[in-house]
């Protein structure tokens, strides 16, 4: 594994994967911080995994830049990227309608029926490259081509928390009520980010989702469940 | 206890502490105080942990109603800070008594300042931190009619900072940068002028990050694949005006990154107020940990003699 090293400032480092963006390259960087989180080495207080890199944060205090890149170096030697399981989570969305407003016209423009849409969009499984932009924001590879979209010439000014978009070859979930300017198909009654739950989030970066379509009368029950504490969410752990 | 009543919530006062660690993956912000040199003093001077949580004043103070009689500090830019209408000193701990008023006059230097209260305040902690995140629900600004609370210990007033100590801020700063990661993706011309011009502070300046207005020429490719942001990264989108990320930033961006601006400059930065002019100078990584771990070192002795 060829990795590189750049300060950010003096209390963090970002530690570049001299590969092309690729499943199996975020199968590695999963790895990667599985390992580091394994080690708890002094002086390192957080990471955040995105497409091709990994940011580090440390306390200089306790651990110099070069101590931290020699550590990372030995540490890659005995990295064992055979992904030994994989987190399939299901997202439950009521596609069209008031939740969707923009579904019509996303099947129009590809020429499809919004039926196609939803067919195309449940069937894929998304990888979570990256966790960012808003708490619980998972940016997505894996759409089909064929449900793919430019972003809506006008954002708008609110999208309500929950709405599953889709923007160029990307499709995404709003967490927070948020400006924005994805195409909105549908809508989740999960909550993808709780900061009053002990585990604020439902994801992380290296699980897969996939998009279930449900009825409205079915979103208004899985709300109550929420609502109560009874939902569980569908979470498949594989082994391979 | 209750320590005040909120009489006038002031233009944007919050609470903040040192931030929130650990949630960066999963797209929180780290928030905590812009200036945390001053906040950590503050709560030495009160004889508190250095990252008790204080409240953030933003240019134009709130009024507080004192409701117990206890230790207070206020740190960090001349706001003004007066009780009862008299002026009391920066950076040096004071009793309020009881029915006394603690409220900020004219911003006279710098544009934030921390009050931090003996046994610091009990608010409500989300993730770990007390530390207002407005966007993502994680707190709010203060609202008149609010009460703070707090336990705070007896204890004598009259802690200073020794006046050698006191951080200059000034309306014309020069910071340290180290350079990266994505400085490689701009000319090398960009690059020089961009360490030896003076860039000015725009209005749109915020927690966020501070907008600055340059004179800045560049016209590389500005999009980078995305990648995490630290604390006093400064972007470099295409048309020349740079952004300095600071602690409400995204936690992930696609935008080139010249270089980052170290720890223990950034209170200079976040006290500018708009129309302030900055001015960037590059040091090795080395050194700018030279320079965190002197001013860490600083804040342990003298929360040796507090605590």
């Amino acid at each position: 594994m060829n990795l590189t090293f750049h300060p950010l400032g003096e209390a963090a480092l970002k530690c570049c994967f001299q590969e092309d963006v690729s499943p199996a390259l975020t199968d590695k960087i999963q790895a990667f911080c599985r390992k580091l989180r394994s080690k708890e080495i002094i002086g390192i207080t957080e990471w955040v995994p995105a497409y091709d890199s990994v940011a580090i944060y440390y306390d200089p205090w306790k651990l110099s830049y070069q101590q931290l890149a020699d550590f990372l170096l030995n540490m890659v030697v005995e990295l064992d990227v055979n992904r030994d399981e994989s987190k399939m989570v299901t997202i439950p969305t009521h596609y069209g309608g008031d939740d969707g407003p923009d579904l019509e016209n996303l099947a129009a423009a590809n020429n499809l029926s919004t039926k196609d849409v939803i067919n195309l969009h449940t069937s894929g499984s998304y990888l979570i490259n990256m966790i960012g932009f808003l708490p619980g924001f998972p940016y997505l590879s894996g759409l089909d081509e064929r449900i793919a979209m430019p972003r809506l010439e006008n954002p708008r000014q609110s999208v309500p928390a929950g709405s599953v978009g889709i923007a160029e070859s990307q499709t995404g979930i709003y967490p927070l009520d948020s400006p924005g300017g994805w195409h909105i198909i549908g809508r989740t009654p999960l909550k993808l980010f709780d900061a009053e739950k002990e585990e604020p989030f439902l994801f992380e970066q290296g699980d897969y989702l996939q998009f279930k379509a449900i009825s409205e009368d079915e979103y208004k029950q899985i709300q109550r469940e929420i609502e109560n504490g009874t939902y569980k969410l569908e979470r498949k752990e594989e082994s391979e | 206890m209750k320590l005040f009543s909120v009489e006038k919530p002031g233009l944007y006062t919050t609470y903040q502490d040192l931030g929130r660690v650990g949630y960066l993956k999963y797209g929180v912000p780290a928030s905590g105080a812009l200036d945390r040199f001053a906040l950590q003093v503050g709560n030495i001077l009160v004889g508190n942990e250095r990252g008790a949580a204080g409240l953030e004043v933003t240019m134009q103070g709130p009024e507080l109603l004192a409701e117990e009689t206890f230790v207070i500090a206020v740190t960090g830019g001349d706001l003004s800070p007066m009780i009862n209408g008299r002026r009391i000193p920066l950076w040096k701990s004071v009793l309020i008594k009881k029915g006394q008023v603690l409220e900020f006059g004219q911003p006279r230097l710098g544009v934030r300042a921390y009050l931090t209260v003996s046994g610091g305040f009990h608010a409500q902690s989300y993730m770990g931190s007390r530390s207002v995140y407005e966007p993502a629900g994680l707190g709010r600004r203060l609202e008149k009619g609010d009460e703070l609370v707090g336990e705070p210990r007896k204890q004598k007033a009259g802690t200073g900072l020794f006046f050698t100590e006191i951080p200059d801020y000034d309306r014309d700063v020069e910071v340290r940068v180290v350079k990266g990661p994505h400085h490689e993706q701009i000319s090398d011309k960009a690059v020089s002028d961009f360490f030896a011009m003076t860039h000015e502070v725009s209005p749109q300046s915020n927690r966020m990050g501070y907008r600055l207005q340059s004179d800045l020429e560049t016209n590389h490719e500005a999009n980078v694949i995305s990648d995490g942001v630290p604390l006093g990264g400064i972007q470099l989108p295409g048309n020349g005006q740079p952004i300095i990320l600071l602690a409400d930033r995204q936690t992930t961006g696609g935008y080139t990154r010249i270089g980052t601006v170290i720890g223990p400059d950034l209170p200079l930065v976040a006290q500018l107020p708009p129309g302030g002019k900055i001015r960037f100078s590059e040091v090795s990584v080395e050194e700018a940990q030279e320079a965190a771990k002197q001013e860490e070192q600083k804040l342990r002795i003298w929360e040796r003699f507090t605590r």
